[in-house]
């Protein structure tokens, strides 16, 4: 082992505008250079302990409290894995019901992320004073008009989930078999109608994107400096024509090349997916099966893989709608080569992505099934075990669950999106402190171009610690002669 | 005069709380007109040393929504209790525990093995688990602790005020921060929502009778719901005449069930006693096996009744099998 002790360690707790808990503890070396950075996350709950012994059906409700910001990806994923637990096909007028909902929640999610989270990095500036790194800031750099726009239309966006959906945060609608709620005619043009504005809204965000992060020179060094690169696998949920699809599809992975090197059905997740645990994160680790954990390592020997928008694109070959088709054309383009390795590059598929599920939405809306008065099948066959598999705003998420014959859960197990990033995340901030941290030379605007590292992904550790990892609780029993406890001494 | 200034953290919470603050929309606008936000992790750079910089009681008022969990949030709670003369619970998860707190049905060792050595994706060999303390060439690493219960906020730290919901409703909030900015305020403990039961402000109550007689009580998801009908009346388990009003009934305008997240209407000390109670005095029949058929249905009534607020109930969490404190009743448990 390498004789370098640390001399003096830089803590950023919490990082921020994110969702979930996490910190930062950078270790410099006696020189004030980098030794390693460890991004930590500090938090834990439960849900697939806890999920054992409730009705099966309330799964998309509870589960949905994984997460508030995305609630309608776990409330579809654990719906869809009803579908599969149930042995029930819905009506297709419930899918297209329910894939409305899915793609109306992914503009509005998106934009969330680009003008309140990750945004104010590239519009007000990363090293503007961190009382305006926000969406405050971003409104007093593009104009309260713009503000308003943004606001006004995840707005109505939201608004449309609460309609069909009961609320838009923890949504109530998804059933084995279909959706709780029919959708009227009058429903239907409040969809329409959105649906234009919300294609408007995907193309108005790329030209912001086009003008102030395109048009800056020394942003579009950042986005394809070293500093924010990785070379590894990309997976992504695609159709059966390999275009991005956030609903239901197969799951394909890409390697370091671009070259497809899986792709498989839901139900085999278990043979390609598992998870790593490190003793200083609560967040597990996910790598690829097929190749192993062999560390926190890029390229083709390391099985450490990347989901949500950077690695959809990678892991398509293409979008499914023409505007959206026509941006990821232009994004490859630009960045010179596909798979695309730039961590900071997702701020743009991202909002690829958005237009796209604008213009998804646009096309369901549209459909006249949408307003079939009985969007359910009553399912009727006795449940075991299923599968739902969704892409989440941040990446592939996969639950599953058991039941006995009345449908009460007795195991559930949960992929969650960020914990497939979890690996790539963490070597992301710990490469770019290093480039960015160099003879103790380090202030606020430095340790925020860390915390971008991590930013570009979204994630969510809300999510991610949904299980319950943690210390080892000491239980230090004392028993009488008979071997019965007559003292329990706990450290919680 | 300066602005005053306002906090929000989180703690076991999933965010769900700082997204209703963003879905204030333009209101949101209007509130930091009126008050300077210091603290809010989610949306706005400042560090946990911006707040330990401050005065005590510096902010006017903090929200905080989620349970208490690690030695971490319990910190945290701490922190912005000393640093702010206003506590508001925000949120089920504050307010009575939540989801998160149906945790309590299990004790940390179960969760950890689930997690750590049985969930079908682990691949674990050397069993390796987080830890308090992890050294790195000479540094230590650290991550806090967890208790083995989850607990509410008011179990924790002094609380002044509450705000019900999962997530509390926009026009709540915005009456709360108004009631805060202008001094008009109710005594200390009260929950911010109207007293009032749900069923009083659903739109299907003109088709509630008078007297709901239920032969048998129904799942959502293998029954037809009539989409107009009080889905009491129809043999669902609707949590409105036992829970606070203020949310407008979403779950109810969406053809499900209402689940009771806003908790109880003031008075009432275990909302899932009264839950329990409630349900059982509407079941249509004197007889014991008929009466047992009824119930069937009700596959997890301990899920269903405490959904939201097993922690702040008096069974609090259940008791596990090798602890020497006997379960006092129905299993009743004392503070753990």
């Amino acid at each position: 082992m390498e004789k370098i002790n640390v001399s003096k360690s830089i803590l950023i707790d919490p990082i921020t505008r994110l969702e979930g808990h996490g910190k930062i503890d950078i270790l410099l070396d006696d020189k004030g250079n980098v030794e390693k950075a460890f991004l930590q996350i500090p938090e834990l709950r439960g849900f697939e302990q806890f999920a054992v012994g409730r009705p099966a059906e309330d799964m998309p409700q509870i589960t949905s409290r994984i997460c508030g910001v995305c609630p309608t990806a776990h409330h579809m994923a654990a719906t869809k894995a009803l579908d599969d637990l149930y042995h029930v096909k819905p009506p297709s007028s419930a899918e297209k019901i329910r894939e409305l909902l899915y793609s109306i929640f992914f503009v509005e999610d998106h934009a969330l992320h680009f003008f309140f989270l990750g945004g104010p990095d590239f519009v007000v500036g990363p090293s503007a004073p961190k009382a305006e790194r926000n969406i405050l800031g971003v409104i007093g750099k593009v104009g309260m008009e713009v503000g308003l726009e943004v606001i006004a239309v995840r707005k109505q966006l939201r608004d449309l989930i609460a309609l069909a959906g009961g609320k838009a945060i923890h949504p109530v609608f998804g059933l084995p078999g279909g959706v709780s709620k029919a959708l009227t005619k009058e429903d239907q043009r409040k969809f329409i109608e959105a649906a234009d504005h919300a294609v408007e809204f995907g193309r108005f965000s790329l030209k912001v994107f086009n003008d102030i992060v395109l048009k800056n020179k020394q942003y579009v060094d950042w986005i394809t400096s070293d500093a924010y690169t990785h070379r590894t696998y990309y997976m992504g949920q695609v159709d059966s024509k390999n275009k991005v699809n956030f609903y239901d599809g197969e799951i394909r992975v890409v390697d370091p090349s671009g070259k497809e090197f899986l792709k498989f059905p839901p139900k085999d997740y278990l043979k390609h997916v598992s998870e790593h645990v490190e003793p200083w994160s609560y967040i597990k680790f996910c790598f690829l099966k097929d190749i192993g954990w062999k560390g926190f390592e890029e390229g083709p020997e390391s099985g450490v893989y990347c989901v949500a928008p950077l690695a959809r694109l990678n892991a398509s070959d293409g979008m499914a709608t023409p505007l959206a088709q026509e941006a990821y054309e232009q994004y490859f383009a630009t960045l010179g080569a596909k798979p695309v390795h730039f961590t900071l590059a997702n701020h743009w598929a991202r909002l690829v992505e958005l237009l796209y599920a604008a213009e998804r939405m646009k096309e369901l809306a549209s459909d006249p099934e949408i307003t079939d008065p009985n969007p359910r099948t009553i399912p009727t066959a006795t449940p075991d075990e299923g599968i739902g598999i969704v892409e989440a705003p941040r990446g592939t998420l996969i639950h599953h669950y058991k039941s006995d014959a009345r449908g009460v859960v007795t195991m559930a197990n949960l992929i969650v999106a960020t914990q497939n990033n979890a690996a790539r995340i963490a070597m992301s901030v710990d490469k770019s402190a290093r480039s960015l941290i160099k003879e103790g030379k380090v202030d606020d605007g430095i340790l925020n171009m860390v915390e971008m590292a991590f930013r570009a992904y979204d994630p969510c550790h809300g999510c991610a610690t949904h299980t319950l990892p943690g210390q080892m609780p000491l239980v230090v029993r004392v028993y009488d002669a008979d071997r019965n406890i007559i003292q329990e001494i706990r450290r919680d | 005069m300066s602005k005053p200034k306002v906090g929000f953290y989180w703690c076991a919470s999933c965010g769900g709380c700082e997204e209703a603050i963003v879905d204030l929309n333009e209101a949101v606008l209007k509130v930091v007109e009126l008050v300077d936000i210091v603290f809010w992790p989610c949306a706005m750079d400042f560090k946990r040393s911006d707040v330990e910089a401050m005065e005590d009681s510096e902010m006017a008022v903090c929200f905080v929504n989620g349970a208490i969990r690690s030695s971490e949030q319990e910190e945290m709670a701490e922190l912005m209790r000393r640093k702010s003369q206003l506590l508001v619970a925000f949120g089920s998860c504050s307010h009575l525990g939540g989801i998160p707190g149906l945790a309590n049905l299990f004790d940390l060792e179960t969760i950890l093995a689930q997690s750590y050595k049985n969930a079908p994706s682990v691949d674990n060999p050397e069993g390796t688990y987080p830890q308090r303390e992890t050294e790195y060439k000479g540094h230590t690493l650290t991550l806090p602790t967890l208790s083995n219960t989850v607990r509410t906020l008011d179990q924790t730290v002094e609380v002044d005020y509450y705000l019900p919901g999962c997530p509390p409703p926009s026009n709540l909030i915005v009456a709360a921060v108004m009631a805060i900015v202008e001094g008009n305020l109710p005594p200390k403990g009260t929950v911010l929502a109207p007293d009032v039961a749900l069923c009083d402000e659903c739109e299907r109550k003109a088709t509630k009778p008078e007297k709901i007689m239920v032969k048998e009580w129904k799942r959502p998801h293998l029954t037809k719901v009539d989409p107009e009908l009080c889905l009491l009346a129809q043999g669902l388990l609707c949590m409105g005449p036992v829970s606070r009003s203020g949310c407008g009934a979403p779950c109810v305008k969406a053809n499900m069930p209402c689940t009771g997240c806003m908790g109880p209407t003031s008075g009432v000390r275990d909302y899932g006693a009264k839950a329990l109670s409630a349900v059982a005095s509407l079941i249509d029949s004197d007889d014991e096996a008929e009466i047992e058929r009824a119930l069937d249905n009700i596959v997890d009534p301990v899920g269903t009744f405490y959904r939201y607020s097993l922690p702040a109930s008096l069974l609090h969490r259940r008791v596990m099998p090798g602890t020497i404190r006997e379960p006092v009743g129905a299993g009743l448990d004392g503070k753990d």
